[in-house]
This record gives structure tokens, C-alpha cells and sequence, in this order.
């Protein structure tokens, strides 16, 4: 019998073997009395516990979870318990933007010879529970439908970029294409409002080369599968800051990549052009002035204003310039001011933890589970291998519900967490235009501000912050059980 | 053959009235900043618009993942010690209609019929719902720029893998029967004789079919993609653009792929055998459970679904292309990438 009043919830404990497990032990030893509803995994170091885990359980019909390790400086695997604190952390502040109320998890640390503080913490956190009660489940969420507002004042002016050397930049590639296998970069696709990757072999296919607000795709998705070869790369400035996390990240060699870059004014809202462009046969035009392009399609002229119809991220873009680049042509425009939040971001902010929940549900539904946003991920290295399609470990069935898209964008938002740069890739790349963007923000926020402001892809040479740990963390706070 | 009309007004009136005996899939607009149509039920408080689906109606006879069977264990009243296996396969279909979907989208069930009916094997699941199935096509009232479906022996008219045609002309809409299915539902249908209204149909379904640009000619297409098999520096350039994601194989109205798995409640229990679809466009549909895969590259895997639409189904199935030419795997392809063109190049064929 639970020793609160009422029925039992469903909470589960993971606890280091070491410490933790023992400390519980010790408590069961001394007949300290303690509520029954904790059903405990033990693993052997809190560095263990992948995040997932625990996502798993709060999606799969836990009320809470609790994860127990040594006391920071006594893991018995001497640094593990380091790690664990950071995922831990970024975990707890992730999961507001899913939905989920966030003191339905806390991770606490309890050696072996703390008894009382066991009986302590599991009291005090099963009554939290109980206080929040039966945690609502995902697939009974109710339907809601909310989209984000893009309108946002930009850093700088936002233009078209048909004042960049582009005749300089082709002449420059020409020169390095004899060393290259080949140069990645733009050109027309399908029609004229609408461009696509170029692989540039022979000097003619320089001539293809575009530059402008709809050069849209990161190509910096394609150099991991280059490997060992050497290849050239145009970037705009987010791009850039994918090419550096891949160089951080060693999946890439300096050595290897040739880095062409201009100053980036700005790209067009693909999605949001679509729409305005509707059902067409043909461009007629395609004519671009400083502040916008105007397409004719069909005969009919759509004028689309720089300042209404970027992308989200450029609107905040502090990086119009490369991050890094051995050919640089061109100065960006200075930036000023501090970027807001993102719009998509920004929305989910504005709703509580029921309606966030609602919202999710309503869009994963339709999501298709074709993996492109995962895909067209710059980070998404495992891409062959990865554990959304495998049975060995089987996070994921094929079922077609909710909760199990939604399990995987987590998955891909966790795995980015400290390597998101931002760039927008996952979301250009959904065809059914679900906003998971906000996901990877909501992580990109909470890892600058726990980690001293530290942005993916700014520097090469920097330690990812997941990967890292110091022993007095700064901005992350150690629950309080007495309270 | 049957036909019928309504006025403009009455469309979502008309939806409802089928709506009451059997699942109406119409194409709904999903609300987001980049908006998509999905084929959803119909259910009172809907308002039908007839936008083209960004996602193809396969999911009416092929959903994304259906159970196959069910299975659980039983200990036998009688005989304590025995345990009885309790299996149930019944493929789950009810009554169903497509309403509204486009000659591409229809014709994408012609393209599934002929494996899953027409050959040595008939698959049980896709047989039952697609009896069940009634298609009301629109004709198209526009080309869109990746259209290009008069290629492929298709076109904005075509009734193929439709039963009622839709048609609609200044004020209203004409319903006009294809099939005997499509006759006995219209029949039933309380609507005002279409016949007074077949020409104007007529000239807009003309009106559309001018629009179209002259089509290359793909009556070679077999032979000569065939031909280029071995031609790994055509598919590696071809295909250096692709992120081997399989949008373009979901959003397509004839790929028909799948795969099965198994998922139990934990030993002993409970568990079901799901299908769901399956991309060629993954390394994982070839890799072999000893570890080999068979497509290791992704230029392999576009030379698979580029030579099994115009090349080897057309081999096993009388020359059919099993493409229509809907244009979804261009304009919803993260990259862009243009099926046609490579198609094209394939055959030494420019443009039209
Ligand atoms: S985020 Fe910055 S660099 Fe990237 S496209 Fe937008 S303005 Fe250009
Ligand atoms: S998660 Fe999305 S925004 Fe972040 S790096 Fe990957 S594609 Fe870009
Ligand atoms: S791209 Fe969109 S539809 Fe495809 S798996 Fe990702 S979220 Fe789902
Ligand atoms: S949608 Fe485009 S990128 Fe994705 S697999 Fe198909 S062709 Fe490749």
C-alpha cells in the first residue's frame, strides 16, 4: 500500500548501481518507510541513462521518472555522472516545449550510505507527482491548431544579393576545380522561382552557378558522404556554421573541403512563396531589385518583399559573413542588436503545457514518417544506421501513431542537442510542413543559456558542450529535497 | 453512362449525403506556415475544398500501416495445461470512397490493382478495401508547372482508376459515371440530371487539355533505360542531389512497397504483424540480414525507382508506366529533384 492517500501512479526510477541503488537498498534495510508507486531499472552509472530513456517512458504512460547517480566526484566510473548532469539538465529544460510538465522528471544524486536522503527524495518526489497527478496521455490530446507569426525586424537589412561578384566566384571555382572532384552549389531547378543543388564537375557547369534569395538548401548535407575526397563547397553564412560543427566534429577533414563564400543577404520562405504562387504552369519572370523579387507566373505578378518573406532564421541571422572560408568575395552587412526568439519558437512559448501537447499531436499526425527531415539534417550523420528504423535498440515500432513520430522528432532534437546550428533544413525539408523546427530552438536555447551563451558551429576547435563537463557547473542547480 | 450536377454550393452538402453510409476521403488543407492537403475522413463541420492532395489517396487501399494479424495466447479452459494460439488475420476494410482526388491520383489504383490483384498472388488485405472503394475524380481545372502527366499516357481528363468523373463549370459541378460502380451510386444520388450540362463540361475539361505542352516521346523509355543498367556514371550524376530521404515514394500514388514487422507485448503475449509502407530510396530495403545490401549507394537506389517505373513494371505489366506524372516527387522533394529530367537523359530525349 502506497502511504499517500490514493492510487498509485506510474513512476520510474533509473539508479546507478553503485550509489544509488545501494542508497535505496539502505533505506529497505532500515525499514524506512517509503510510497510504493517507484518501479526501479538499475543501471550501471547515471551516464547510462540515454535521455531517451526517460522521453520513452513520459511518452509511454509514465507520471514520472526519477533518476538517481553518485554524488558528482564519486562516480565510480570516475567522470560519468559529469555527463550525465549536462544531458540531464538540458533534458528537464526540453521538455516544456513537447509539452510535458517538467517536474514530471528530476535527477538527484544519492550515495549508498544515504538512506534517509533516499526515503527523503522519492517521498517527497512521489508526492509531487501525486500532486500533478495522472500524467495526461498524447494520443487523447485534443486538436489545436496554432501557426507562427514570421513577421520579425531583422539585424540588418535584408536584400537579394545581385550586387555579389558572382562572375568573380565562378572564375575563382573554374581555377580550383582541377584539384576538386567536384564544387557544390546552386542552380535553377524546375522552374525559375525555384533552385536546386549543383554538382559542379567540368568548368561548363560553373556556368549554372546562381546566387540569390533562393538558394535556400544547406549543402553541407552532402560533405560527410565525400569523405577522403577533395571537394569544394559555396556556403551562405548559416551554411558555413554547419561546414565548421561537421569540422568540430571531426566528420570532415580541413584538408579536405574548399570553403567559397559571399556575403549572404538573406533567402526567401519557400513554403510561404509556394502558397502565395499557387497552382501554376509557368515563370514568365523572374526579376529581383534590392528589396524583393517579384515572379510571374502565369501572367500574373506576386511580389514578394525581403523583409516579409525570408526564412524565420535570417530574420536573426548573426552570421551573414562565413564562419569560415578560403575564398571570401565580398563583406556582409554589420549586424546590430540581439536576435528574438524565433518565430516558431516563439509561438510555442506562448501556449501552456496542454496546448503545446494538443498542438504536437495535431501536427504529427500527419507526418508521413519519409525521414526527410532527418535527411536533409547537415547533422544527421548516421543517416544508413539510424535507430529510428532498427530493431536492435527498438526505440521505435512502425506503428503509424502519434507518439511514435512524435518519439522520433525528440530522438533527432536530443541527438542534435549542442550541434544544431539552426539552419531550418528539417523543417524546408517536411512536405507536410510540420513545424518541428521549435524542437531543435527550444534545445539550442536551453544549451546557451546553461552552457555561457555557446552556439553550434561558431568554432572549430571549442568542445561541444555534451560532450564535455566541468566539475562546479555554473548554471546547473542540484535539486533541493528540502524543499 | 449516368451523369449528374449540383451547383457550387452544395458540394460540401453532396459529401456529407455520401458521408452517411460509408468513410469519405476528401483532400483537407492542413493549417501550418507551409500548408499541405491531406486525404482525411469526412466528418460533419467539414467544408470540402477540392485542392490537389500534396499526399497521393493510396493510403484508401494501402494505409501507411495497417495491422495484418493479431495474435495471443489462451490457456484452454478444459485443459489447464494447454495453451491455444488465437490468431486473427481479417484485413480490417469498410465502404469507402475518394472523393475529389485527381486523374493522377486514380490512376495510381490501376497502377497497385495489377500486382496486388493481377498477378499469381492476390493479397487479401489490398482486395478487400479495394472491393470497398468508390473513386470520384476531378478532372484537373489547371496544369501545374511539374505536371506531366500526358506523358505517361495519363492526362487531366483521364478516367483510369476511376469510377465517377467530377467536372466543374461555371456555377456548378457534373458528375458523369465510368464504371457500373459508379453508375449504381449515381443512380442513388438524389441530383439533378447532368446531361443538359455535358457540354459545358466538355469544353473545360478542352479547355485544360490545351494547356498542355507537346510531350517527349517515351515509347523507347523501356528499351533504353533498360539499356543504360550498367551505366554507373549516369545514375552517380544523376542522382548526387538526393538525400535518399523517400519523400518522393510516400507522396507517390503508385509506389506500392512495404514491409512487415512484428511487434509483440513481450514474450508469450500478445503481439501484431504490421505493414507498412517501405521506400526503395532507403538503404534499409535491401539490406540482407546477413549485413549485405545489395544498394549500398544511393545512385543504385534512383537507378531501382526510376528503372521500375518506366522500365520493368512496364515489362511485367503490358507497357504501363508505373509513374503518372502528379509531379509530387518533384515539388515536395527537399532538393528539387526533377524525375523528369532524369528520365530525359536516360533516353536522350530533350524536353518539351
Ligand atoms: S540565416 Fe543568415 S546566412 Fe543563412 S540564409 Fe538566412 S541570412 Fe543568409
Ligand atoms: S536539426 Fe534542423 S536546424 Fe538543426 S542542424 Fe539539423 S536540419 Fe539544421
Ligand atoms: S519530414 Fe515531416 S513527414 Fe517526413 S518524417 Fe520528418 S516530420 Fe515526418
Ligand atoms: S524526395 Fe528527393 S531527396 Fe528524397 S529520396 Fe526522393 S529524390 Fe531523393
Amino acid at each position: 500500500m502506497s502511504v499517500l492517500a490514493g492510487k498509485e501512479l506510474r513512476i520510474v526510477g533509473f539508479l546507478c548501481n553503485w550509489c544509488s541503488y545501494g542508497g535505496a537498498d539502505t533505506a529497505g534495510v532500515a525499514r524506512a518507510t517509503q510510497p510504493t508507486d517507484l518501479r526501479i531499472v538499475r543501471v550501471p552509472c547515471s551516464g547510462r541513462i540515454d535521455p531517451l530513456f526517460i522521453l520513452r517512458a513520459l511518452l509511454h504512460g509514465a507520471d514520472g521518472v526519477l533518476v538517481s547517480g553518485c554524488h558528482p566526484g564519486d562516480c565510480h566510473y570516475a567522470e560519468g555522472n559529469y555527463y550525465a548532469r549536462r544531458r540531464l539538465e538540458i533534458l528537464k529544460q526540453f521538455l516544456p516545449v513537447l509539452g510535458i510538465d517538467p517536474r514530471r522528471f528530476e535527477y538527484t544524486w544519492i550515495s549508498a550510505s544515504e538512506g534517509q536522503r533516499w526515503q527523503l527524495a522519492v517521498t517527497k518526489f512521489t508526492q509531487q507527482i501525486h500532486e500533478l497527478g495522472a500524467a495526461p496521455a498524447f494520443e487523447n490530446a485534443e486538436k489545436l491548431i496554432q501557426i507562427a507569426d514570421m513577421a520579425l525586424t531583422a539585424l540588418r537589412p535584408l536584400g537579394t544579393g545581385q550586387h555579389a561578384a558572382l562572375a568573380d566566384l565562378k572564375k575563382a571555382i573554374v581555377e580550383k576545380l582541377p584539384e576538386l572532384d567536384c564544387v557544390i552549389g546552386w542552380q535553377q531547378s524546375y522552374d525559375a522561382a525555384h533552385s536546386a543543388p549543383l554538382f559542379m564537375r567540368k568548368p561548363e557547369d560553373v556556368e549554372k552557378l546562381v546566387w540569390g534569395p533562393l538558394n535556400v538548401n544547406n549543402l553541407a548535407t552532402y560533405l560527410p558522404q565525400y569523405k577522403g575526397k577533395k571537394v569544394g563547397i559555396v556556403v551562405k553564412g548559416c551554411d558555413s556554421r554547419s561546414v565548421t560543427q561537421l569540422l568540430q566534429e571531426g566528420l570532415i577533414n580541413r584538408d579536405d573541403v574548399v570553403v567559397f563564400s559571399m556575403p549572404c543577404e538573406g533567402t526567401l520562405d519557400m513554403a510561404r512563396i509556394n502558397q502565395a504562387l499557387g497552382a501554376y504552369q509557368h515563370i514568365d519572370k523572374v526579376a529581383y531589385d534590392e528589396a524583393g523579387v517579384s515572379i510571374t507566373a502565369d501572367g500574373k505578378e506576386h511580389r514578394f518583399c525581403m523583409v516579409e518573406y525570408a526564412q524565420g532564421k535570417c530574420y536573426s541571422c548573426a552570421t551573414p559573413g562565413a564562419v569560415l572560408a578560403d575564398v571570401r568575395l565580398g563583406t556582409p552587412t554589420p549586424v546590430t542588436g540581439t536576435p528574438a526568439t524565433p518565430p516558431e519558437l516563439a509561438l510555442l512559448d506562448s501556449m501552456s503545457l496542454s496546448e503545446r501537447f494538443a498542438f504536437w499531436h495535431t501536427q504529427m499526425e500527419r507526418c508521413i514518417r519519409c525521414y526527410a527531415c532527418r535527411n536533409a539534417c547537415p547533422m544527421c550523420v548516421c543517416r544508413d544506421y539510424c535507430v529510428a528504423e532498427s530493431r536492435d535498440p527498438h526505440w521505435l515500432t512502425q506503428e503509424d501513431t502519434a507518439t511514435e513520430k512524435f518519439f522520433f522528432q525528440t530522438i533527432h532534437a536530443l541527438h542534435l542537442a549542442g550541434r544544431c546550428t539552426g539552419c531550418g533544413e528539417c523543417q524546408r525539408a517536411c512536405p507536410v510542413g510540420i513545424p518541428i523546427l521549435a524542437l531543435r530552438q527550444q534545445i539550442a536555447r536551453a544549451v546557451a543559456q546553461t552552457f555561457e551563451g555557446y552556439r553550434p558551429g561558431m568554432n572549430a576547435k571549442a568542445t561541444p558542450p555534451l560532450m564535455g563537463f566541468t566539475v562546479e557547473e555554473n548554471n546547473i542547480k542540484e535539486k533541493d529535497w528540502n524543499k | 453512362m449516368i451523369t449528374r450536377y449540383f451547383p457550387a454550393d452544395a458540394l460540401t452538402k453532396v459529401v456529407a449525403s455520401l458521408a452517411d453510409e460509408r468513410r469519405v476521403l476528401i483532400p483537407v488543407t492542413q493549417p501550418a506556415v507551409k500548408k499541405s492537403v491531406i486525404f482525411a475522413p469526412f466528418s460533419a463541420g467539414m467544408t470540402v475544398e477540392l485542392h490537389k492532395a500534396s499526399v497521393a489517396p493510396k493510403e484508401a487501399v494501402l494505409p501507411q500501416c495497417e495491422t495484418l494479424l493479431t495474435y495471443s495466447k489462451q490457456k484452454d479452459a478444459e485443459d489447464p495445461s494447454k495453451v491455444n494460439l488465437v490468431l486473427d488475420d481479417k484485413p480490417q476494410a469498410q465502404p469507402t470512397i475518394v472523393f475529389g482526388c485527381r486523374p493522377c491520383d486514380a490512376r495510381g489504383f490501376a497502377v497497385l490493382d495489377r500486382p496486388y490483384l493481377d498477378g499469381p498472388f492476390i493479397d487479401p488485405y489490398y482486395q478487400a478495401r479495394r472491393k470497398q472503394l468508390i473513386v470520384i475524380t476531378q478532372t484537373c481545372p489547371s496544369v501545374g508547372t511539374t505536371c506531366f502527366c500526358h506523358w505517361v499516357g495519363s492526362g487531366p481528363n483521364s478516367t483510369t482508376g476511376s469510377d465517377i468523373m467530377l467536372t466543374a463549370i461555371d456555377g456548378g459541378y457534373v458528375l458523369e459515371a465510368v464504371t457500373e460502380k459508379g453508375e449504381a451510386l449515381l443512380a442513388g444520388m438524389k441530383l439533378e440530371d447532368g446531361a443538359p450540362f455535358m457540354d459545358k463540361a466538355k469544353t473545360a475539361r478542352g479547355t485544360v487539355e490545351a494547356q498542355l505542352a507537346p510531350a517527349p516521346d517515351l515509347t523507347q523509355a523501356q528499351e533504353k533505360i533498360a539499356a543504360r543498367f550498367n551505366d554507373n556514371t549516369f545514375w552517380e550524376e544523376q542522382t548526387a542531389q538526393c538525400l535518399s530521404c523517400g519523400a518522393c515514394t510516400y507522396m507517390c500514388p503508385t509506389c506500392y512497397c512495404f514491409n512487415i514487422t512484428d511487434e509483440g507485448d513481450g514474450v508469450c503475449k500478445a503481439g501484431r504483424r504490421l505493414r507498412t509502407w517501405d521506400t526503395c530510396m532507403s538503404p534499409l530495403f535491401t539490406r540482407e540480414a546477413s549485413g549485405h545490401n545489395a544498394r549500398m549507394s544511393k545512385a543504385q537506389r534512383m537507378k531501382n525507382r526510376i528503372s521500375h517505373k518506366f522500365s520493368t513494371y512496364p515489362e511485367n505489366w503490358g507497357g504501363e508506366f508505373s509513374c503518372n506524372g502528379c509531379g509530387r516527387c518533384i515539388n515536395n522533394c527537399p532538393v528539387n529533384l526533377d524525375i523528369r529530367a532524369i528520365v530525359l537523359a536516360a533516353i536522350n530525349e530533350k524536353g518539351a
